[in-house]
């Protein structure tokens, strides 16, 4: 088996194309996905008109609210181009120059401010949208509804806790001011107890018993009143969300992004390797010759796959060497990755090698490697829950029949504690190993025709 | 080498119907046939790729040597490079000194280290046939081994395999040019649709076209062997 070996990568290395594609491309997948993962999601690109008079600011009561730092803020979730009228920002957005417009009108902070009013207002911003690319619409419409819930939840939380301080001043009392004037309040606490000292003093008859009637008024209005700040507070986040992680644990999202990475590199440069060098052996017609007592057909499939595990271990491991740049990775996991590496390279390749078998022409295995490994790695990385519950079902069948989804949760395991437990997987991939190195067994009887 | 009653079936087809062949040490045994004669079949059960269906072969101690219609090379590998890993992987003592030993006797020292997809088709077939003889067989099979030759490489080969059988190799080798099994083979196993029509010498074969198709007796050999195949019903 070894002269076989060394015979195969001499082959590689007469072919440098095939060689330097199987260096490069996963050298490309490993730059491609520390790039992503180390850089800032693309922002929208938004013209943006601040008509509000500086130094303004929002005031509940006779309280300000700190300043909020609008541009920052805005600015910081889209590529601001700033603007000097509505009419540039109307053009810029015609022109296609920015793909929407944020314009905040002089009367804003006028409009917040009058809420807490008799007569309150209704404070709007403008935005203007160009719409002719429907990813980055999106993009811009969940970026500039975020901004105004923010907002709008900055202002509401203030408002909610003046509205509590009227009514602690309600109910226990104290200064108020109002109008450049300091008022005291007397507090319906101060009150009760005011009537309930006025009570002995009264005689038994109709107006003792109205006064009682305005001391138990007080006192309910005062208990009551207690319960209704902490209902104010709530409005402001009605809703608590309470997570419990019912099944699963996420690895972080740069772990699983190079786990995908790996489990790509792994699965192209197993299956085509495997898949090319064993219709190699058909195409040079060296089969019958080497089966004829030389080498036996198991064998020979154990070479190839041997091969494409010894090539995949060496090109993965390199890229995971080549990612530690962007991410660090936990190198005393080293034993574990090894374990994923050699187990969903060991699936890879029988999977390979029936592919092989069955289409015996280099170049129809190439392109019969690429339509089966491209769809399904693409199917095995649909959540639970982007399709309809029997669709799902048929497609994690489908993914469970090809290695490349055990072998994804195996690398995702040895390179994260969080990643889940490794031995389900391997145990997948090595099912899936016997099943694809019977099925490439069956398949090479055909080589054998003359 | 002997076969005795080989029968082949390809689903319902039947390739071979009872096919006799023997041959001694140094006979250059000719099988000749239109296209879908069975010939390669032939050589494929006695090189033990195929398992007839019926009948039974005895191979000679020593083993059997078998040369493909195509080479089967490893084109990306140097000529040297092909002929040390057959011999590694026939378990050769010392596989560098088999290579050696058939370089000098194919005449391919000079072309040891070219690549072989860069050689001629002749050459590429002198490097097929040298890996057929690493193991120093005493029957070589050789299946259409001048298809795709010019005529001077053809010369080149028929001489090397002459050379092979004077010096005790049997030698069986199928073609369909008459000319070429006349000129090289000592017998000629005649085949058509899976049936063996003639076993006999070249001369013993001209006589009974002669016989037998007496109408093409001043027409050129090929023409007499069609009318031949003809009268006999293929």
């Amino acid at each position: 088996m070894r002269w076989l070996l060394l015979k195969d990568l001499q082959i590689l290395r007469r072919s440098p194309l095939q060689a330097v594609l199987l260096v490069a491309y996963p050298v490309l997948i490993a730059l491609l996905v520390g790039f992503a993962i180390s850089r800032d999601p693309e922002k929208p690109r938004v013209a943006f008109l601040n008509e509000v008079p500086s130094g303004s600011r929002v005031s509940v009561g006779d309280r300000q609210l700190p300043a909020a730092g609008v541009n920052d803020r805005v600015c910081a979730r889209v590529e601001c181009v700033r603007v000097g009228s509505r009419e540039e920002a109307v053009e810029r957005v015609e022109d296609g120059d920015v793909l929407a417009a944020l314009i905040l009108p002089e009367d804003l902070v006028d409009q917040i401010n009058s809420l807490s009013t008799l007569t309150p207002g209704t404070p709007k911003v403008e935005v203007l949208v160009n719409e002719e690319d429907p990813v980055k619409a999106q993009l811009v419409d969940e970026r500039i509804t975020t901004l105004l819930a923010q907002a709008n939840l900055a202002i509401a939380r203030r408002i909610a806790v003046e509205g509590g301080r009227y009514l602690e001043l309600l109910i226990e009392g104290g200064p108020f001011r109002v109008g450049g004037f300091t008022v005291q309040v007397l507090g319906l606490r101060t009150a009760a107890r005011i009537l309930t000292a006025l009570d002995p003093a009264l005689p038994p008859g109709p107006l003792r018993t109205s006064l009682r009637e305005v001391i138990r008024f007080a006192d309910g209005a005062r208990d009551n009143l207690d319960v209704a700040g902490p209902l104010i507070e709530r409005l402001t986040q009605p809703i608590e969300v309470k997570k419990e992680v019912i099944d699963g644990s996420a690895p972080p999202l740069e772990i699983f992004a190079i786990s995908v990475a790996a489990t790509l590199t792994l699965a192209f440069v197993i299956v085509l390797l495997v898949a090319g060098s064993l219709a190699l052996e058909r195409e040079e017609n060296a089969f019958p010759r080497l089966t004829r007592g030389l080498v036996s057909p198991a064998a020979l499939l154990a070479e190839k796959v041997l091969l494409g595990v010894a090539v995949g271990l060496v090109v993965t491991l390199s890229m995971l060497a080549g990612l530690e740049i962007f991410v660090s990775l936990q190198w005393d996991r080293f034993a574990l990755w090894l374990l994923a590496i050699l187990g969903g390279g060991a699936a890879l390749g029988a999977a390979g090698a029936a592919l092989g078998a069955a289409a015996r022409e280099v170049r129809a295995v190439s392109l019969l490697a690429f339509m089966v490994t491209l769809p399904v790695a693409f199917l095995s990385l649909l959540p639970s829950g982007a399709l309809g519950a029997g669709l799902f079902d048929l497609v994690e069948i489908a993914t469970g029949l090809f290695p490349f989804k055990p072998a994804l949760e195996a690398m995702t395991a040895a390179l994260d504690s969080a990643g889940g437990g490794i031995g389900l997987p391997l145990l997948h991939l090595a099912a899936l190993t016997a099943a694809y190195g019977l099925l490439a067994r069956f398949a090479l009887r055909r080589f054998a025709a003359v | 080498m002997q076969a005795r009653g080989l029968v082949k079936r390809y689903g319902s087809r039947e390739a071979l119907r009872g096919i006799d062949l023997t041959a001694g040490p140094g006979e250059l045994v000719a099988i000749i046939g239109p296209n879908g004669a069975g010939k390669t079949t032939v050589l494929s059960i006695l090189a033990g790729i195929l398992a007839p269906d019926a009948g039974e072969v005895r191979v000679p101690e020593g083993g059997v040597g078998w040369v493909p219609q195509q080479a089967a090379l490893y084109r990306r590998l140097t000529v040297e490079e092909n002929l040390l890993l057959f011999a590694r992987l026939e378990g050769h003592g010392d596989p560098r000194a088999s290579t050696e030993e058939m370089l000098s006797l194919t005449g391919l020292g000079e072309r040891r280290g070219e690549v072989v997809a860069r050689l001629s088709g002749g050459n590429q077939q002198r490097v097929n046939i040298a890996i057929g003889l690493l193991s120093r067989p005493l029957v070589l099979l050789l299946d259409e081994p001048s298809v795709g030759l010019d005529p001077r490489q053809r010369a080149r080969l028929w001489e090397f395999v002459s050379g092979l059988a004077e010096r005790g190799t049997t030698v069986i080798f199928s073609t369909h040019d008459i000319q070429e099994a006349e000129r090289y083979g000592r017998r000629v196993l005649v085949l058509a649709d899976g049936e063996s029509l003639f076993d006999g010498s070249a001369e013993e074969l001209r006589e009974a076209v002669r016989r037998e198709a007496p109408e093409s007796a001043d027409s050129d050999f090929e023409t007499a062997f069609v009318a031949y195949l003809h009268h006999r019903g293929h």
